[in-house]
């Protein structure tokens, strides 16, 4: 299986990052570093659901835990393993 | 004691020229809106308070004072002088919230150009349309933002200068691009500011309307006069007072109660230029020991769903008054406010087009939770029949909102677009698209949008913009786009949509149709929700049946169906 982190990571730069110059790491802030906003944030969980086949419901997808790849993957990891 | 004083005292003796007076303005005279926001509160002898305390998203820090303000706008309207730009031409601001944004807007004020503020989460076409309608000169940017502007450059003739601020020289500049880096350029002391007068053009806005491309709402100079009085009376910001206006400046909040009501009024604001977290939010109030706060419900709501306890690991006791701007703002959200941080939101309402607060909660005045408030002195506000524009006088009768024109920061046209201006105006009142009723005491109650405008998270967004990029995706047939509720943002957008021969209905489809608009237009646009149909509901004449769709997700009756194709 593919490693979660990175497919997370690879994701979040093709798709959110406007300057590919700029470089991202699993800790960087997505939410509070102002890469993926509110709005897009929803666009991102819908990749974690289609792509891992999980539901993550809307009160647990919040701005700290979509907040870096670190969390992100902790996020799927719960919800893979119920 | 607040600034208004007492409100009904206000309306009695209200005349413009109180503002005119406080500013030392005289008909005729000179008014320039960088010049008052900069060298004029130097003059009153604060050069040396500060301005604008900014915080970026990594704990990044910087800090102007008045006297910096002037002599950075100076300088920025220095350089955009010896690029040749030229009074009026259109200068365009896509930028985060960084320094350059607020101070860089004086700076094309003062040489007399149009600036034209764009929100940067836009994506490459929406930046498109509008810059392709203000025919703009040149553009001021950042370098992450650079991308999207080249990759429309060669449909935009009139686009001469890319302004990076943040060149650091690691990649060569590209075709039009020019850096300017205020860290790094000797600061100009003595400017000479252009001799704007009040109808001199000064902003160029645009919002979106069910119909048509986005419209370019030009103010000019003279609005300082409304602005400034409004943020004084209804903001209530006093000389010591620590604000914080959490709008974006590519929305005319930021402009008109971001940069110019603070500066024209002296007073230091703080700027985070950083996503939303609740943590963040009150760690930065603590910090900066922000007294006046003006923010949107979305925001409020947000804040409501991160709880009541986090607010008890912060020190909020520098809060002294609190406004909202953007959508109604919820009963619930009033009162929650006034438990939680003791003093409530106070709402009100405006818009791009109005320039500055028509409708306001005042300092002293009693909140009625959920109410918009009662008109600025010297506003006249009504509620009109949707079909006669007669006044209504009845007491809690719906209606549409109307004003009489006439007050300083009215937008004087749409740009390029006179018949869409004109239709603004009915029976001698302006319209602004909005559904209310007036109670006995003289408050406005938000019922809604007269049209099918979607308002999210306080920002307009056109059906007809998302559909139109809809039909570019390679799958889409047909789409029609409507406002869904929601709990955070009041509407979002949702699409319906019927899929060209060859495709199927998928979750991943979804996923790449989201993205498609996201990138196109921007995040705001993008469908939070897309539904699959075999067939759109169309009229016999084949107009899509938008109403019926909407009615379906708010649970509404769906009206009169005589008019609906047969199957």
């Amino acid at each position: 299986m593919e490693n979660i982190k990175d497919v997370v990571l690879k994701y979040v730069i093709d798709e959110y990052l406007e300057d590919d110059s700029e470089e991202i790491t699993y800790d960087t802030p997505l939410i509070s570093g102002g890469i993926v906003d509110s709005f897009s944030m929803v666009s991102l969980k819908r990749f974690l659901e289609v792509k891992y086949k999980i539901q993550i419901p809307d009160d647990e997808a919040t701005p700290e835990a979509f907040d870096n790849v670190n969390s992100i993957v902790a996020l799927v990891e719960k919800f893979l393993n119920k | 004691m607040s600034n208004i004083g007492s409100y009904e005292e206000r309306i009695k003796n209200f005349d413009w020229s109180i503002a005119e007076k406080e500013l030392g303005y005289k008909k005729g005279d000179v008014i320039n809106i960088g010049w008052y926001c900069s060298d004029r509160i130097c003059q009153l002898g604060k050069a040396g308070k500060t301005a604008l305390k900014w915080e970026g998203h990594a704990g990044q820090t910087k800090e102007y004072t008045y006297d910096d303000l002037r002599k950075v706008s100076n300088t920025i309207g220095h350089f955009l002088r010896g690029l040749g730009i030229q009074p009026e031409d259109r200068v365009c601001l896509f930028m985060d919230k960084i320094p350059e944004l607020y101070i860089g807007l004086l700076g094309i004020l003062k040489i007399g150009a149009i600036a034209q503020p764009l929100f940067s989460a836009f994506g490459d076409e929406s930046l498109f349309v509008r810059l392709e309608n203000a025919e703009t000169r040149a553009i001021i940017t950042q370098k992450k933002h650079a991308p999207k502007v080249k990759k429309i450059l060669d449909r935009l003739p009139n686009l001469e200068y890319i302004i990076i601020v943040d060149h650091d020289g690691k990649k060569a500049l590209g075709e039009k691009e020019v850096a300017m880096n205020l860290d790094t350029m000797e600061w100009i002391d003595s400017f000479e500011i252009h001799p704007t007068t009040a109808e001199s053009p000064s902003l160029l806005h645009y919002t979106s309307g069910t119909t048509g491309l986005p419209k370019g709402v030009k103010h000019v100079h003279y609005s300082l006069i409304s602005q400034y009085l409004t943020t004084k009376w209804v903001l209530d910001l006093q000389e010591d007072d620590i604000y914080w206006c959490t709008a974006d400046p590519g929305w005319v909040t930021g402009t008109s109660y971001g940069i110019i009501g603070p500066f024209s009024m002296g007073v230091t604001q703080c700027v985070l230029d950083a996503g939303f977290s609740a943590e963040n939010w009150y760690k930065f109030i603590e910090k900066y020991r922000i007294t006046m706060w003006y923010s949107a419900p979305t925001a409020i709501r947000s804040l409501m769903k991160a709880g009541d306890e986090i607010v008890k690991q912060f020190d909020l006791s520098s809060l002294r008054h609190l406004a909202s701007v953007g959508e109604p703002l919820n009963a619930e959200a009033v009162v929650w406010s006034e438990r939680v941080f003791g003093k409530p939101f106070y709402d009100t309402y405006w818009q791009t087009e109005t320039g500055s607060i028509m409708i306001a909660n005042y300092p002293g005045m009693k909140v009625k939770p959920g109410s918009m408030g009662r008109p600025f002195p010297g506003i006249t506000g009504g509620i009109v029949d949707t079909e006669t524009y007669e006044e209504i006088k009845d007491i809690n009768k719906p209606g549409l909102i109307a004003f009489r024109p006439g007050w300083p920061a009215m937008m004087r046209m749409y740009w390029k677009n006179e018949e869409t201006y004109k239709k603004k105006f009915q029976n001698g009142w302006y319209i602004p698209g909005d559904r209310a009723t007036l109670d006995s005491d003289g408050y406005f109650w938000f019922i809604g949008r007269d049209d099918d405008v979607i308002n999210t998270g306080g920002h307009l967004v056109s059906p007809f913009e998302v559909e139109s990029a809809l039909l570019e995706h390679p799958s889409v047939a047909e789409s029609a786009v409507v406002a869904k509720p929601d709990e955070v943002n009041m509407e979002v957008v949702k699409a319906f949509v019927t899929l060209k021969e060859g495709y199927q209905p998928s979750e991943e489809l979804e996923l790449d149709i989201m993205n498609f608009i996201r990138k196109k237009l921007s995040p705001l646009a993008m469908p939070q929700e897309i539904e699959y149909m075999d067939k759109l509901p169309k009229t016999r004449s084949g107009k899509i049946m938008r109403r019926l769709l909407r009615a379906q997700e708010w649970g509404e009756d769906i009206g009169d169906t005589s008019t609906l194709e047969n199957d």
